[in-house]
């Protein structure tokens, strides 16, 4: 354009008028900030959440999350049912790790009741809780793969998971919601057949692992798209209140299992991991690593394994085994008493955290006696997670913005409740 | 495991009402004024070192006289203890300070309880409901709020059924 001006100017000039005095020259550049609508529906935010981002150019300036599309209100509903029958309800929470949700509610009411779990359960409950972790943890790193344009590692990935829900299904009949522990024990007992299959499982796992290392641990893109992506410090994170990986991945070592140990956590011989640098990358490493983690529990505790009751021997709370209700008359009627009435819990208030794939699952309930809770309030890691979501995302572009959502392995069932 | 209540009661003898202990879980009842300068304290105090915050809820309790109960859970990551605080708010001057100024999770947890009980929180950055559309009439974990019913969706308008 310059070109062409001069060559216009001196055309003038040599035809003998004035010659024109040079324009201004204005900005090109207009610098404002953009609002840009993202979700509630897109395939990257693992539910239905809305997010408002301030845009300058194509950097983050502030991110505002909306919440709330997924409520339903969970905690208020719990209000009017009997803690039995709560536990289908904490499986829509999370439903991509639902036995660890069923574990979390039925600790807490096991402490207000004060009641002891035999030792078969408790081993069994760890051991499903385990698997549950493996689950969860491959479908986060199957759907980040995917969300950062990875598609293999997904087919890879839910290759293992069907394995798992496979074994759950013949443990208790549903693949996602499962509602499979009780007040007092579990529903079922665990089956030589799963035993079997779940051993082969862990004798494979390790190669699998190293199948989705080779395909991500140096892979250029998977690095340059996780790298120093929601970078938070150990700090922060804590003074957000996070925890799981998110919070691990900053080198903070907080895991509820060693610090307040629970089922038989305390007698297994593993690690946490913990990361250093607090980003993305750090969180997948620690994953992955949790799950070789969970396979090496899954491992001590087959060997372990007592045999004996799997419910405790309290018959006001506990529901009496499911074969004996389908052919004895007396297990029937207490089925149904304990079933439709429930059992009165002490009056009191109990906070219990347990330590589920995405992070500390807290299930506060508030007793005034009689078999409903007063009043339950839901800790849900997701949801605090979210709190930080704004100050972790400035300053990154709109492509990193589905990272940064995938790094908490965010489920929205469980953000809203 | 929780700290010595003691130390906490002698620190703050005029807010600290009264403290329990149950199910292995301390519980201290507190005067709403004084809840940004305890929860200073715990949060600074090389003792407590309250430095992760676990939770913030709310409770209803119609009859009584102080109608809501704000309840805070914390945690001390070096420490490996819990605490819990609570402080009663009533419906006449239904507003508590805000801990944001500690705690930055505070904010969403602080949120969630405006939205769900109305309870406002003083100095709070960013006060605005949460889970509920912004234009929602009431407070849906009040005793008072039914859960059965229409609603708010009984109040629309729709063409008669002929």
């Amino acid at each position: 354009m310059t070109m062409k001006g001069d060559n216009i100017s001196k055309q003038v000039a040599v035809g003998g008028g004035e010659a024109p005095t040079p324009h201004e020259v204005k900005p090109i550049l207009r610098r404002e900030e953009f609002l840009l609508n993202m979700g509630p529906q897109h395939p990257s935010t693992h539910g239905v959440l809305r997010v408002v981002l301030d845009l300058e150019g194509e950097r983050i300036v502030k991110a505002t999350p909306d919440l709330g599309y997924l409520h339903r209100g969970v905690e208020k509903l719990a209000e009017l049912e009997t803690y039995n029958q709560i536990i289908p309800l904490t499986d829509r929470l999370d439903y991509v790790c639902s036995m660890t949700n069923n574990y979390a509610f039925v600790r807490s009411v096991e402490k207000l009741l004060r009641l002891q779990v035999p030792e078969r359960a408790e081993y069994i409950r760890t051991l499903v809780a385990e698997m549950m972790r493996i689950s969860g943890h491959l479908f986060w790193l199957g759907t980040q793969a995917l969300d950062v344009g990875a598609m293999t590692v997904f087919f890879f990935t839910f290759r293992e998971r069907e394995e798992i829900l496979d074994m759950f299904e013949e443990l208790c009949g549903a693949r996602l919601t499962m509602t499979y522990y009780r007040v007092g024990g579990l529903d079922r007992d665990l089956t030589p057949k799963i035993i079997d299959r779940l051993k082969k499982f862990i004798k494979e796992f390790p190669k699998k692992i190293k199948e989705y290392n080779t395909l991500l641990e140096t892979n250029r893109i998977w690095l340059a798209r996780t790298k120093d992506v929601a970078v938070i410090s150990g700090e922060d994170a804590v003074n957000f209140g996070l925890t799981g990986p998110t919070l691990r991945g900053s080198g903070v070592n907080y895991d509820i299992r060693k610090a307040e140990p629970y089922g038989v956590y305390d007698r297994l011989d593993w690690e946490v991991p913990l990361g250093k640098n607090g980003d993305t990358y750090d969180r997948y490493w620690i994953r992955v690593l949790e799950m070789t983690q969970s396979a090496r529990m899954i491992e001590q505790i087959l060997e372990k394994i007592p045999s004996g009751p799997f419910l405790a021997d309290h018959p006001m709370v506990v529901l009496p085994q499911k074969d004996l209700v389908m052919a004895d008359m007396e297990s029937l009627i207490h089925h149904f008493l304990v079933a439709s009435k429930g059992f009165d819990a002490p009056k009191g208030e109990v906070y219990c955290g347990t330590e589920v794939p995405k992070g500390e699952l807290g299930f506060y309930i508030y007793s005034t006696g009689g078999n409903r809770p007063y009043r339950l309030k839901i800790r849900p890691p997701s949801f605090i997670h979210m709190g930080a979501f704004d100050y972790m995302a400035r300053g990154y572009m709109i492509s990193d913005i589905i990272t940064i959502f995938g790094t908490y392995d965010i489920v929205m069932g469980e953000c809203d409740r | 495991m929780y700290p010595e209540p003691k130390i906490i009661q002698e620190a703050f003898p005029q807010i600290v009402i009264n403290t329990k202990i149950e199910f292995g879980e301390l519980t201290l009842f507190i005067e709403k004024g004084g809840i940004l300068p305890l929860c200073r304290f715990l949060h600074d105090d090389p003792g407590m070192r309250f430095d992760h915050i676990t939770d913030i809820g709310s409770l209803d309790f119609p009859e009584d006289e102080e109608r809501f109960e704000v309840f805070y859970q914390f945690y001390s990551i070096p420490k490996n203890h819990r605490i819990r605080v609570k402080a009663r708010v009533s419906e006449e001057a239904c507003a508590i300070d805000s801990v944001t100024p500690v705690w930055k999770g505070a904010n969403f947890m602080e949120r969630e309880v405006y939205d769900m009980m109305g309870i406002r929180f003083n100095n709070h950055p960013d006060l605005r409901r949460i889970m509920m559309p912004e234009d929602f009439d009431g407070h849906p974990l009040r005793k008072d709020f039914p859960t059965e019913g229409r609603g708010w969706r009984s109040t629309f308008e729709f063409l008669p059924n002929t």
